[in-house]
Order: structure tokens, then sequence, then C-alpha cells
């Protein structure tokens, strides 16, 4: 009874704080901030309320531990259902603002709605909402099913599940009312980044205490993968955040760093989180899933393991390739550009291990659509990280920054690779989470996987060539010395390939939409009435001993 | 110490560390008598698993 | 040897020392290439002209971070000769020593803007600003028109400047009280401006978006635009031709 206490009372002085800062507000976002961290608190001390078992504390019965035979799963069911919903959302804001761009009238006039305010709300989400759930969730699955050993600390790990639902209403309901420190990838204020601190630490209690209690010796390489990412993105965040704040009761801040430092700080985290967070945490999906959707080891486990120390030693180093030609010093442009070229081989090399996993089954990717669509997310890996090399030395550059190229390069890796191996992990994970025989339907599977593969194609090839005319027609000049093109008329070139990309979109939402309608179904319980994946066909009639009929003669 | 002198020391030896740190990790890796462990690593995820629900 | 074995055993089945390891590896990164630049007095070069933000044009900064202009706008010319022709003389690094944070942005949707000051009128930007392709018919730019129509609700402005001036910006002392005053001197073309002109250099001082009975977020953004890249004078001499 006394602990139900404190931690009823805890919330209770949480909401009452929350509220406090609330009346006090020096500006109306953080006011509503503070009232939806205040709902929040209050929530959780209803459901801390309802949810405890008085006849049992009456009793002084001590709660039973949790079962240490079964895996906890919760947090990860939520965590598939939150991943999808939060990826429906960030695509469609995705399509939204790629049809604002060329219909600029989509703007509708509100503060609310207006491009620069959507922009970050569609990266936060398909980035730390889609991509960041999904890596929580499936390292929870790894992480326990590697260790054979039960989630440590089952209440933080349902703290870390709501807590970054949280960061991530505050993140979103921030950008749309114009909070932002402006830092791309990192534009959360900062009692945002606070609270996000708490919930990340909680998360690597969790992962590093399940790793801790585990009955099996080996720490599976996928959970290196896992642990440098909830590692390294913590001290990414810590240090890019710095912030010195105007008030403790206002939302503004203002960067520690300033020019120079400020953007070197600001994209080493920036290429960091590509590296930490959308290259290392997915390939611990992907060291998992590969193998266990092919049934075969990984290809190599010990190219596994340089890929890791390559990629962990080369990724860190490569951030002021975003700088190239400005005025960052140039000996650290130089270091940026040398470490992204030799960044080249430890990822093709992860690649090559992932898609060789499939040697000697390579069937699978006709009769599997799951392994399908591992391998073309392992294509799509390896296609952007053979481009983004290429864009990274200077010359390249010089071309490609500032344009649509860069934004065509960051949806290949994050379409192809980031959302396809998700989206395999999802197709991997619904059947077993909620105990179901098989997906509603694998044909469906197919139908996703090819409405997907032809959006980013379009995608990525409409950004190509948006790119490079944006970068040429820049610097084209006459032969009169003079500069051909005004700006705008470069923007107005845009338009068919703008038009392209948002075709490209919304078919790779529409793939998305099937997903949905199939996890819905499965988790409902129906399965789809259709053929198999594979049928080699079986005639009963001919499939006889040929008796009572004479021998054919051979013919001389 | 200076801006000039870190920044010598950074492409000097600072590099030639964390070069020398990776190709001790990846020979230690191909050192032939962990051949076994990697397989019962790599392996490791085939052990019957029981999911509940 | 059989020792060493033993010892690199422990690292591949030890989760701390994994961990310890990789936070090594990656931290040594970043301390190696980052904390060099934080010796600022070599990274950036002092360049005459450069100074502090007037509180004017940190409130219509912050509007412009507000509204996620950095997601199409950059502000950094690079040394090319289209860019410099098309923009302006190339950034240099003391253009943002003040930038908290820095806007060099990463996309140009739209163009440029690291010298986009004096290179239109107040009215144009107003104009461009409510309606874009008003003034521009291909623009694919948001309208930002409820601007005009809101009072600058800056909050107060000694609060930012001191912020600001926590974390390296060199306001004085005086700067900082006044810094609400000095918000509506710069709008007001009947003040008496030389305190603020000896303050802030090159302050333009003047009512920005053609409603001089109100101070809008409009007159705010208009100002700061108007100010950008205005600050240092290339034509002057040399010294800034420093190779990088």
């Amino acid at each position: 009874m006394d602990t139900l206490l404190m931690k009823a009372g805890g919330w209770l002085v949480l909401a009452f704080v929350a509220f406090a800062a609330m009346v006090l507000a020096a500006d109306s976002g953080f006011a509503f901030h503070m009232a939806i961290i205040a709902i929040a608190c209050l929530i959780t001390l209803w459901v801390t309320i309802s949810k405890a078992d008085y006849v049992a504390i009456g009793r002084g019965i001590l709660k039973a531990p949790p079962d240490q035979g079964l895996y906890d799963d919760d947090p990860i069911r939520w965590g598939v259902i939150a991943t999808i919903f939060w990826g429906m959302a960030g695509f469609l804001a995705g399509l939204y603002i790629a049809l604002q761009l060329a219909f600029p009238v989509l703007n509708l006039g509100f503060e609310y709605t207006t491009f620069g305010r959507l922009r970050p709300l569609h990266t936060s989400a398909v980035i730390f909402a889609f991509g960041g759930n999904a890596l929580i969730a499936t390292s929870y699955y790894i992480v326990q099913r590697t260790c054979r050993a039960r989630l440590a600390f089952p209440g933080l790990a349902r703290f870390v599940f709501w807590g970054y639902q949280l960061f991530i209403v505050l993140a979103a309901t921030g950008y749309l009312l114009g909070i932002t420190q402006s830092k791309e990838y990192a534009e959360p204020e900062w009692y945002v980044d606070l609270w996000l601190t708490i919930v990340w630490v909680s998360y690597a209690a969790v992962f590093i205490g399940t790793i801790a209690k585990r009955s099996e010796p080996h720490i599976y390489v996928a959970n290196w993968f896992f642990l440098a990412f909830i590692l390294t993105v913590a001290m990414l965040h810590l240090v890019n955040g710095l912030t010195m704040p105007v008030s403790l009761l206002g939302a503004k801040s203002y960067s520690a760093f300033a020019g120079v430092q400020d953007a070197l700080t600001q994209w080493w985290y920036g290429h960091n989180a590509v590296g930490f967070f959308l290259t290392a945490g997915f390939l611990g999906m992907m060291y998992y899933f590969v193998p266990k959707q092919a049934e075969r080891p990984v290809y190599s486990y010990r190219l596994s393991i340089i890929h890791f120390w390559s990629l962990i030693f080369l990724y860190i180093w490569a951030g002021p390739h975003h700088l190239h030609y400005t005025a960052l010093p140039d000996w650290a442009q130089t270091l940026g550009m040398v470490f992204s070229i030799i960044l080249w081989m430890p990822s093709w090399g992860g690649m090559i291990n992932g898609l060789m996993t499939l040697n000697g089954a390579w069937e699978k990717i006709r009769t599997d659509p799951i392994i399908r669509m591992m391998v073309l997310s392992l294509a799509f890996y390896g296609m952007s990280t053979f481009e983004g090399p290429m864009m990274s030395i200077k010359a390249v550059n010089s071309l490609s920054h500032y344009t649509d190229w860069t934004i065509g390069h960051v949806h290949s890796g994050a379409l192809g690779w980031n959302g396809m191996i998700t989206f395999a992990a999802i197709y991997y994970l619904v059947p077993r989470l909620w105990g179901k025989q098989r997906l509603y339907s694998l044909r469906m599977i197919n139908w996703h996987f090819w409405l997907a593969t032809m959006g980013i194609v379009l995608y990525a090839a409409s950004m190509w060539v948006a790119g490079i005319m944006q970068g040429l027609l820049w610097r084209e000049y006459g032969d009169d010395g003079y500069l051909v093109y005004s700006f705008s008329e470069v923007v107005s070139a845009m338009l068919p390939m703008y038009l392209i990309r948002a075709v490209g979109g919304l078919l790779y939402l529409a793939g998305a939409c099937v997903l949905v309608y199939n996890v819905w179904m499965t988790i409902a319980g129906h399965q789809r009435d259709e053929k198999p994946m594979t049928e080699t066909p079986h005639d009963p009639e001919a499939d006889k001993p040929l008796a009572g009929q004479p021998a054919a003669v051979p013919a001389e | 110490m200076n801006y000039e002198e870190l920044r010598h020391f950074a492409d000097s030896w600072g590099l030639l560390f964390m070069a020398l740190l990776w190709l001790g990790f990846a020979l230690w890796t191909f050192r032939p008598a962990a051949k076994d462990m990697h397989d019962d690593a790599a392996n490791m995820i085939f052990d019957e698993d029981k999911n509940d629900v | 040897m059989a020792n060493f074995a033993d010892k690199h055993k422990k690292l591949e089945k030890n989760v701390t020392l994994l961990a310890v390891c990789s936070l090594v590896v990656v931290i040594i990164g970043g301390i190696v290439e980052i904390a060099p630049l934080f010796w600022i007095d070599n990274t950036v070069e002092e360049v005459e002209g450069v100074r502090p933000y007037t509180p004017l044009e940190l409130a219509g900064r912050n509007i412009y971070i507000r509204e996620g202009c950095y997601t199409c706008h950059s502000q950094m010319i690079r040394p090319f000769r289209d860019e410099v022709e098309r923009y302006g003389h190339y950034s240099l690094a003391a253009e943002s020593m003040y930038d908290h944070p820095f806007q060099w942005g990463s996309k140009r949707t739209g163009p440029d803007l690291a010298r986009v000051g004096g290179r239109y009128s107040d009215e144009w930007h107003v104009q461009h600003l409510v309606d874009p392709r008003q003034v521009v018919p291909e623009s694919i730019m948001p309208p930002y028109a409820f601007l005009k129509d809101r009072d600058l609700n800056a909050g107060d402005m000694s609060g930012h400047l001191r912020a600001l001036y926590r974390v390296g910006v060199p306001y004085t002392e005086e700067a900082i009280e006044k810094a609400n005053e000095d918000l509506l001197t710069q709008v007001d073309p009947f003040a008496s401006t030389a305190e603020l002109e000896e303050r802030y250099p090159k302050v333009q001082v003047r009512d920005f978006d053609g409603n001089p009975d109100r101070l809008t977020e409009m007159d705010a953004l208009v100002a700061y635009l108007q100010m950008l890249g205005t600050l240092v004078d290339f034509e002057a001499g040399e010294a800034q031709e420093q190779p990088r």
C-alpha cells in the first residue's frame, strides 16, 4: 500500500507541478505542452490506482513475480502497433508536404500548415516515431530471444514505451506551434530534450540489464549493434542538445554553440543519427530477422563483427561532408570526405553478409515475400551507402549540395532500407506476437512489396533528375558570360519532378495501407483464403504406377 | 595545447591509433581458435524458442 | 597468448566491456573532430563589422526559426563563381559567430538568404511574405500573411539577451538592460537613436511593415532579413580575403 501511495502521490505531485508551470508559463506554446504533461501524469495516476490489486494488498500478499519462463512481449505488441500508427502519420505528412511543393496553395494560409512547420513533423515522425518505435520494439524482442532471458526491469520497460510516445507527442505538437531549435532532426526544445534523456537512459538500463541477466553465453551480434545505437545516440543527443533556456518557464532556448561550431556539432549529430539510429540500429534488426526468416545462420559471423567495428570506427568521423565548401575549416571537410568514402567498404560488407545469408536458398526470394522484402531492403542499403560516399566527394557535392538529389538519397535509404526492413520485421513479428498460425495474407505482402518498390523508384529517379537539374541550371553560364537562369526559373522547372515524386510517395503510402489491413486482419484472427505462394503441380491421376499396360517398345 | 597541435595530433597519431585499434579488432576476429565460438553464436538464434501467447 | 585470448573472450561476453569499448571508439571520433573547433580564436578570423543582433533583429530571427525558413533557405554562400555572382561574396565563418543556433541550412528550395539584406525594398518583402506569388509568380513559398496582423510578442528581450550573453555573445550589461527599449526604438523613426546606433553599428531604424501604428511580427522579420549580410563591408578592404 505504501508503494502504491508513493507512486500515485508522485504522479499527482508531477501533475501539479506541470499545472503550475502551465499557469506561470511565459508563452502559450510552453503552457500547452505543460497541459499535455499534466494530463499524461493524471492518466498515469488513474492507471496506477485502478490497476492495483487491492485485495492482495489488503491481505498483505506480495505480488508474484512474473513467470521468468516467458518472454515479456506486451511492450513489443504495443510497439508494433505504435510503429505502424506513426508510420502512417509520417508517410501521410510526407505526401502532404511533397504536394505542397507542387501546389503551394496547399499551405492553406494557416501558420500551422505551412511547409516550414510540417517538414520537421514529417522527418521526426518517420525517423523517431516510426523508426524509433520499430527499434525499441524489435530490440526488446531480439534481446530477450538472443539472451534467453525475460526483459529486465519490466516497469521501466513500459515507462520507456509510454515516455517515448509522450516525447513524440510533445515534439510533434511543438513543431506545429512553432517550438523548434531549428537543428535538423533535433528540433525539440530543451525541456522535451530533457524528457527524452530520461526515457533514453531508462531504455539503456532495460536493454543492458537484460543482456546482463542473460542465460546465453554469447552476446549475439545484433545486440552489439543495438547497444552501439543506444549509447551513441545518447551521447549525440546530449552534446547537440546543449542549450541555454531563456526562462525555465518558457519554450525558447539558445544553442550553446554558435556559427561554425554549432554547424559542425549539428552535422556530427545529424550524420550519426543516420549512422547509428538509421543504420546501426536497423542492422541489429537485419542481423536477427534475415537469418531467422531464411532459417539459416548469417553468412559470416566474423564478417558481421568486422562490419560492426568498422562501422562505428568510421561513421562517427563522416559528419563534415554535410558542410563541404562552407566556412568550416578545410581539414575537417577533407577528413569527413575521406572517412565517408572508406565507409563504403564496411557498408557493402554488411550488405553482402546479409544477402549471402540466402546463399543456397535463393529460391526463397521467389517463394517467400518477407525474404523478398528483406532482399530489397538490403539492396537499397547497398545502393544508398554507395551513393552517400559518392556524394561526399567534394566535386560531386559542389553540384549535389542544397539540391533535391540529397532528398532523393535520403529517401532511397529511408524508404528502401529502413522502411522495407521494418515492414519485413513487422510481418515476421505479428503472427508470433499475437499467437496466430500465419499472417492474414502472404500475397498481400507481395502487393505491398510492388507498390512500395514502384514508389521508391519514382521517388529516387525524379529526385535525381530534379537535383542534377538544379545543380546544373544554377551554375549555367551563357556565351555572354552571365548566369542563364534566374532562381525562380529553376523553381518552375521542378514541377514535373515534384509531381512524380508525390506519385511515388502516394504509392509507398498505398503499400503501407495494405500492411495496415493485413496486420489488422491477422490480429483479428482471420486468414485470407488464397492460393499458396508456391505450387508444385500435382496430378493424382497421373501419380500411379504403370501397371497392366504393355511396356513401351523403344524405337529402333 | 592549442588548436594547431590538437589538429596535428588528430590526423597523425590519433588516426594511427584508431587504425591500429581497428586492425587489432579485425585480425582478432579471424583468429582460427574462435571459429567454433563464432559458429555457435551464429546458430544460437535457432535453438528452439518458445514464444509465449 | 592464451591469457590474451581469455581477455578477448571476456570482451565478447561482457556487456559492460563491449559498451565501454564501443563508446570509447565513438567518443574519440567526436573529440578529435569537434574539439579543435572550440579553440574559437584560431578557427574564426575576426572580421570588422560583425556585431550581435539588435533586439528587434533577434526577435525577427526567432520568427525565422519558428517558421522553419531554414528548411528551404540556406544562409551559406560557397566560394563558387556562380554562387558569388548570384548571392554575393562567399560567407565567412565570422559572419555567423554570434548565431545561436546557426542557420546555414541544407537545402535551397528557395534562394540563399545570407546577403538578402538591402537587395529588395521593405515593401517588396512585406508583399512577398503576404502573398509570394503576387510578386514572384513561379514561387512555391507558403504565404505568411498572418505575420502582418499579429503584434510582436517577443517576450522579455532582456532575458533573451542575457541567455545569449551566457553562451558567449558579448552583449554589454547596458544592452541587456535596455533591450526592451531598444526593440521599440528601432521601429520608431522619431526616437533618438544615438544610443542604439552606438550599441549596434549599422542598425537600420524605420518602420518596416508599412504600418507605423503597430509593431508587428512582420516588422521584426523584415528587420532581420534586411540586415542579413550587411554588416561586413567587402568593398572596403583586403583583410577579409583570408585563405581558408
